[in-house]
């Protein structure tokens, strides 16, 4: 045997020694720090300001008033209906884009973004043109099963859908490419197809990546206010989310606006304060 | 560690171009027999392995198991993975994470459509095998390396593969977990009635494992036969370092092997022609002046470095031509021998092996 790279010339240089680990925590330069503090500032001080001009003593009594009650369980249902959709059709498309090469694997790619850069508003305009009853496809589903999306709560599960799988597309195919494909050759060389194989390894192992998405989707279909308005209108109780609430009120009530600001608020930052730590630090 | 005669379960002729490596190579192994192969890093050990498994698709030749072609691109005839009748051990194990260790072992078992239950009973009677029962509920990021190796092979082994492929399956484990491995895949090696390809850098594991060595570099077969022929007649200079010998080719006269620039070496066999001379390290003797005495072979030498082995010290030597030399840390001490001095080596002619190099 010739020499062991351990211990060929220039391999070990006792002179080197690794810095103490602390002393890479020590310093902060003021640099990084002022601005860190500013953005913490200008995510939180909005926020605070809420908790401020909040009609405290009134608020139990606005809390009870019926309307509000029913916008926050359709704000939550449709979120959580249009994050299952976007499971349903995102996490076969991300795998598509993770793992099949096939031409224009790039331009698809650029298309499922394209939600994220549109103005909701717009995204609203294009699924009424589509889905709308003179749509493309509206008309058909009219026609031939007397479907009607538009203006409908299924309208607004659409309109968030549309406006938040991309979110979960970009998670889901992140975490595939970083997943290891050996896992699913070694599920191979054990007799599994591909779909077993998909079913079986390959979920099972992005499923912190999933669940990171599922997170980030149904926060951004919560929030979905332009889309929505657009696309299935502002009716109490059929398709008036929360942000839509919201939105009403602000124009004849502002302490309305801001009691229902801050329900959306406690239960969105409770709901992601209990999955966070879970999942969206660790896909 | 007897060769199993018979008709050969597989029989491949694997040839697969990837950019300007070219793995060309002929195999062929019994039911029964353990074949390693062997050979430095990107001699194409593991490229055979993915091809065997239908993990990589051929260019040319074939892979036949149990008479079964299962690529042949000649003929558009693919098998993918798995339908193939095999079984891999991977490197790092690749246990499936999020499973128990009861499930990885029942995972191929119930993809060849055993219910849930039986595949759990045979996982589990598989893990008694491999004497880890009662890990069976272990996640394998609970299980040691020599667990996971040994719940790996349970995995393989769980499918009943004609083909079992490990891929340099002891690489990932310390010095002490790999001894009692190594003699326990030893064991369900030997117990396996299928063929089994062991694929290593490690001579040990090759020497202990297998009942045939096949060693390849640059993509190309370069010896083959069991482990008394290669130790004792190596015929490149990869595999005399695997086998630990100094290794001279050149032309034989009678008892002279003349070898490099006209430097000649006395050997006991008597040849003719195209030869090999080998020699182990422990052979060769270091002296501080010119050594006079029985027929031997001495040459002046400068030390090109030193470095621990085992017990002794492996002395590289530059000269007329570069040897190893194994001396005891005593002999050095008395030689006081540092890297740049020059030194005479001595070689017994009784000590040296010559054998021909055609053929």
């Amino acid at each position: 045997m010739t020499l062991d790279s351990d211990e060929a010339p220039g391999a070990v240089r006792p002179g080197q020694v690794a810095p103490p680990r602390r002393a890479r925590h020590r310093r902060v330069p003021v640099a990084l720090l002022l601005p860190a503090a500013l953005g913490l500032a200008f995510l939180v001080l909005p926020l605070a300001g809420l908790l401020v001009r909040a009609p405290w003593s009134t608020l139990p009594q606005r809390l009870t008033e019926p309307g509000v009650l029913t916008a926050l369980r359709l704000s939550l249902q449709t979120a959580t209906l249009a994050t299952l959709l976007c499971l349903a059709l995102g996490v076969p498309l991300a795998w598509l884009l993770a793992r099949v090469e096939f031409p224009g694997r790039r331009l698809v790619r650029a298309l499922v973004t394209v939600p994220l850069v549109l103005p909701p508003v717009v995204g609203g305009i294009a699924l009424l043109l589509v889905f709308g009853r003179r749509g493309l496809l509206g008309m058909w589903l009219d026609r031939a099963f007397g479907i009607t999306l538009p203006f409908t709560t299924t309208g607004v599960v659409i309109a968030e859908a549309f406006v938040a799988m991309p979110f979960l597309i970009i998670a889901v195919e992140g975490a595939l490419r970083g997943a290891d494909t050996r896992f699913e050759e070694a599920a191979a060389t054990l007799g599994a197809r591909r779909w077993t194989t998909f079913t079986h390894v390959t979920l099972p192992l992005v499923a912190p990546g999933i669940a990171a998405g599922a997170v980030l989707c149904w926060a951004r279909a919560l929030g979905e206010f332009g889309a929505t308005i657009t696309f299935a209108g502002n009716f109490p109780g059929r398709t008036q989310t929360m942000p839509l609430a919201v939105y009403l009120a602000l124009e004849t009530d502002l302490d309305s606006a801001i009691v229902l600001s801050l329900i959306l608020l406690t239960v969105s930052v409770a709901i992601l304060a209990a999955l966070r730590d879970k999942w969206i630090t660790s896909p | 560690m007897t060769p199993v005669a018979g008709p050969s379960a597989l029989e491949a002729h694997l040839v697969v171009d990837r950019g300007t490596f070219r793995l060309d190579l002929e195999l062929r192994i019994a039911a029964g027999e353990v074949v390693a192969l062997l050979g430095p890093n990107g001699a194409g050990k593991t490229t055979a392995l993915r091809a065997l498994a239908g993990l990589e698709a051929l260019t040319a030749g074939h892979v036949t198991l149990a008479g079964q072609d299962l690529d042949r691109p000649g003929d558009r005839l693919w098998t993918p993975t798995e339908r193939r009748p095999i079984g891999v051990v991977f490197q790092d194990y690749l246990l499936f994470p999020h499973l128990s260790a009861l499930d990885n072992v029942a995972f191929g078992p119930r993809r060849h459509g055993t219910d849930r239950r039986r595949a759990r009973e045979q996982a589990a009677g598989w893990l008694d095998r491999v004497g880890l029962a009662e890990h069976a509920a272990r996640k394998p990021r609970q299980l040691s390396g020599g667990q996971a190796q040994r719940v790996a092979l349970a995995r393989a082994l769980a499918v009943h593969p004609a083909l079992l492929l490990l891929d340099e399956p002891l690489a990932a484990l310390d010095a002490r977990t790999r001894l009692d491995t190594r003699a326990e895949l030893h064991r369900h090696l030997a117990e396996h009635p299928g063929a089994t390809l062991l694929v290593t850098h490690d001579p040990l594991d090759a020497l202990v494992l297998a009942d045939r060595l096949v060693i390849i570099e640059n993509g190309r077969l370069v010896q083959e036969g069991d482990a008394a022929t290669i130790t004792a007649q190596p015929r490149t200079d990869y595999v005399a370092r695997l086998v630990g010998l100094n290794l001279y080719r050149g032309r034989a006269d009678g008892h002279t092997v003349v070898v490099g620039d006209g430097f000649a070496l006395t050997t006991a066999d008597r040849l003719d022609g195209d030869a090999f001379v080998a020699f182990p390290p422990s052979a060769v003797a270091l002296h501080p002046s010119r050594p006079d005495g029985s027929p031997r072979n001495t040459w002046p030498a400068t030390i090109a470095g030193i470095q621990r082995h085992g017990d002794n010290l492996r002395v590289q030597l530059d000269g007329a031509i570069t040897v190893a030399a194994d001396i005891t840390p005593a002999a050095a001490a008395h030689l006081r021998i540092t890297p740049g001095q020059s030194v005479w080596a001595a070689v017994k002619a009784a000590e040296t092996h010559a054998y021909p190099a055609a053929g």
